[in-house]
C-alpha cells in the first residue's frame, strides 16, 4: 500500500459520526456533497483547510455513534489519506476498511502528535512518523484477514475476486 | 475453556465447535437489515457486485423509518431506490409507510428476530435484539451489501463484561434508568469490541421492552453487541410474535469474562444523561434545575407500548408546561393502535402534547422536531452528542420515559414524584 503524507488535523475523544457528518446531510449518499460538509460540527473550517493527502489524529474512540457509513466516506472524499486514532469506534473501524480508507490504531502516536504536525504512514510496516517533531512510532498494522481486503480496495473488489 | 453466550452463538453460525475472543470467523446470517438512510448506499454497493440478486429474499429486511414520511425531495427519491430493490428482488420483509415502524420495534413484533439468530443491519442500534437472546449487531452498507449477496459476514469473535443485575427496581425505574447508569459506570467507550452480557436474578424483574432498552444502548457503551439470557418471558414473547423456530443458547459455566459487574436494581434511582455524551449521567436527586424547550418520547430506544403507558400515567389529567412543546411517537403501526385503544393517545392529546406517525426523525435531528440554537430538549432517545437533534449549540439530556413525561408537566427536568406532588 502507499504511504500517507500530510499535515495533521487533531481532535479529541470521541469524535462522533454526528459531528463527522451531521444526519441533516443525510438525504445525500454522494460522496462529494457529503465532503463538502465534513466535521462540519467540530470544526467548521475544516473543509475550507484541509488538502488531499492530509491526516486526521484523533484519541480515544473516534467515530462512535451511528452505523453510518457516510462518516468514512465524507472524510475519505474531502481528500483525507489515514486517520490515526488511540482506539476507533468498531463500526466505524468496519466501514473504514470496507471502503478503503485507511487508519490505524496507536495510542502514543495520537496522543503526541499536534495539529499541524506532517505525518507519514508507511502502512507496510505500521510505521508512523511524525516529520517536525523527528519522532517515530510502531502503529498496529492490519491483520492479515483485512490486508487481503484492502489489497482489493475494498470489501466489494474482494468478494468479486472471490466469486 | 468454557464459551460465553455470543461466542456460542458464533461458534454455531461458523459451523465450528468452539470459537474464542479474538479469532476471526465467518458467519452464517439469519437475518440483514437496512433502513432508508443506509440501504441507498448498500444497493449502489451491491450492485458492483458480481452476483446474482439477494441471497435470500426472505431473510432481508428493509425498513423505511428514519426520514418517512418523506421530509424531502432527496429522502423520498432514497426511498424510491429502496423500493424499487426490494420490488425487482422480491424483498418478502420491505416495510413502506402504512407498515413500517421504528426498524428495531418492528422486526422482533413482527417475530422477525427470534433467539439463538445472527442478525447484522446497518444501523448502530442493531444491537437491540439481544434482549430476545439473539447476536445481533450494527455493521455498515457495504458490509449490508455482502451479507445481502452472500448470507455472511465476517466477526472477529468478541471477549465479553458480564452484568449481573440483582434485585427488583423501584416503581418508575426502567430499563432505561439501568443502561444509563451502566453507561456512566464504564463510559462510552467501556465496552468497546466487546459483548455486554447481561445474566443475574434481576431480569426477571424486567419486561421485554426493559431488555430492549438495554440491549439497544449497548452500541453507546461501544458494544459490540448486548445479550440476555432466554427465560420464561423471552420464550412466551417468541410465542406471541413468531411462527419461526429458536434456538435457546446459554453460556458455559467457566465461560471468562474480561470484567464482572454486579448492580443491585433496587438502588437505582431515575438517572439522565447531560449533554454531550451519554456517559454524563447524573441520577435524578442530582440535576438541579434545567428548564427545558421541548420533550420527545419515542425511537427505537423508548417508542414501545410499555413506555407509552408510563409516560399516559404520569400525564393523565395534566398538561404540558407553557413554552414545552411535548412531541410523542409510537414506534410502530401495532402500538399506535394499541395506544389508541387503551385511551394513551387521547391523555397526550388532551395534555397538549403532539402524537407523530412512527419515525426516527427527531432522534437524528432528521425532522419532526428539531431544534433551535441554546434550546435544551428531554428526550427518551439514545444520543446526546453536539448537533445530534438539531443546532450545534442545542442540547440534549437523555432519560426514561417516566423522567421525560414528568419533565414535560413541569417544564424542567424532573421526576414522576416532582408532578405528583405539583398539582
Amino acid at each position: 500500500m502507499k504511504a500517507a503524507c500530510g499535515t495533521v488535523f487533531k481532535y479529541g475523544d470521541n469524535v462522533d459520526t454526528d459531528v463527522i457528518i451531521p444526519a441533516r446531510y443525510l438525504n445525500s449518499s454522494d460522496p462529494k456533497e457529503l465532503a463538502a460538509h465534513c466535521m462540519e460540527d467540530i470544526d467548521k473550517d475544516f473543509v475550507k483547510n484541509v488538502k488531499p493527502g492530509d491526516i486526521i489524529v484523533a484519541t480515544k474512540n473516534f467515530g462512535c455513534g451511528s452505523s453510518r457509513e457516510h462518516a468514512p466516506i465524507s472524510i475519505k472524499a474531502a481528500g483525507v489519506s489515514c486517520v490515526i486514532a488511540e482506539t476507533f469506534a468498531r463500526i466505524f473501524y468496519r466501514n473504514s476498511i470496507n471502503i478503503g480508507l485507511p487508519i490505524i490504531e496507536c495510542p502514543q502516536a495520537a496522543r503526541d502528535i499536534e495539529a499541524g504536525d506532517e505525518v507519514e504512514v508507511n502502512f507496510d510496516t505500521g510505521v508512523i512518523t511524525d516529520k517536525t517533531k523527528g519522532t517515530s512510532y510502531q502503529g498496529q498494522a492490519f491483520p492479515p484477514f483485512m490486508q487481503k481486503i484492502i489489497d482489493c480496495e475494498g470489501l466489494v473488489n474482494y468478494i468479486n475476486q472471490k466469486q | 475453556m468454557g464459551m460465553t453466550m455470543t461466542q456460542k452463538i458464533l461458534a454455531a453460525h461458523a459451523g465450528l465447535e468452539s470459537v474464542s475472543a479474538g479469532q476471526l470467523i465467518e458467519a452464517d446470517l439469519d437475518l440483514v437489515l437496512g433502513n432508508d438512510i443506509t440501504s441507498p448506499v448498500a444497493i449502489h454497493e451491491i450492485e458492483k457486485m458480481k452476483v446474482d440478486g439477494v441471497f435470500h429474499k426472505d431473510k432481508i429486511a428493509l425498513v423505511m423509518d428514519h426520514f418517512v414520511p418523506n421530509k424531502d425531495i432527496k429522502s423520498a427519491e432514497h426511498c424510491k431506490c429502496v423500493r424499487e430493490f426490494a420490488c425487482k428482488n422480491e424483498i418478502t420483509n420491505f416495510f413502506d409507510v402504512g407498515q413500517m415502524g421504528i426498524e428495531h420495534a418492528l422486526l422482533p413484533e413482527q417475530g422477525l428476530t427470534v433467539a439463538g439468530d445472527v442478525i447484522i443491519g446497518a444501523d448502530s442500534h442493531t444491537c437491540t435484539y439481544g434482549a430476545l437472546g439473539a447476536f445481533s449487531t450494527g455493521v455498515g452498507s457495504t458490509d449490508m451489501a455482502a451479507g445481502m449477496a452472500t448470507g455472511k459476514a465476517w466477526f472477529k469473535v468478541p471477549s465479553a463484561l458480564k452484568f449481573v443485575l440483582t434485585g427488583k427496581p423501584a416503581p418508575y425505574i426502567s430499563g432505561k434508568d439501568i443502561i444509563l447508569h451502566i453507561i456512566g459506570m464504564i463510559g462510552v467507550d467501556g465496552a468497546l469490541y466487546k459483548s455486554m452480557e447481561f445474566t443475574g436474578d434481576g431480569i426477571q424483574y424486567l419486561n421485554m421492552d426493559d431488555r430492549f432498552t438495554i440491549a439497544n444502548m449497548a452500541i453507546e457503551a461501544g458494544g459490540k453487541n448486548g445479550i440476555f439470557p432466554v427465560d420464561a418471558v423471552t420464550e412466551a414473547y417468541l410465542k406471541e410474535h413468531s411462527k419461526r423456530d429458536y434456538k435457546i443458547y446459554e453460556a458455559d459455566e467457566d465461560a471468562e469474562y474480561d470484567e464482572v459487574y454486579t448492580i443491585d436494581l433496587s438502588t437505582l434511582k431515575s438517572t439522565v444523561s447531560f449533554p454531550h455524551l451519554p456517559e454524563n449521567t447524573r441520577t435524578i436527586d442530582e440535576v438541579g434545575d434545567v428548564a427545558i424547550d421541548q420533550v420527545v418520547i419515542g425511537s427505537c430506544t423508548n417508542g414501545h407500548i410499555s413506555d407509552l403507558r408510563i409516560a399516559a400515567e404520569i400525564m393523565k389529567g395534566k398538561k404540558v408546561a407553557k413554552n414545552v412543546r411535548c412531541i410523542i411517537i409510537p414506534a410502530t403501526q401495532q402500538i399506535y393502535l394499541e395506544a389508541m385503544e387503551e385511551g394513551l393517545l387521547k391523555t397526550f392529546i388532551q395534555c397538549g402534547a403532539v402524537v407523530s406517525t412512527p419515525t426516527c426523525g427527531p432522534c437524528l435531528g432528521g425532522y419532526m422536531g428539531v431544534l433551535a440554537e441554546g434550546e435544551r430538549c428531554v428526550s427518551t432517545t439514545n444520543r446526546n452528542f453536539v448537533g445530534r437533534m438539531g443546532h450545534v449549540d442545542s442540547e440534549v439530556y437523555l432519560a426514561s420515559p417516566a423522567v421525560a413525561a414528568a419533565s414535560a408537566i413541569a417544564g424542567k427536568i424532573a421526576g414522576p414524584a416532582e408532578v405528583q406532588e405539583v398539582k
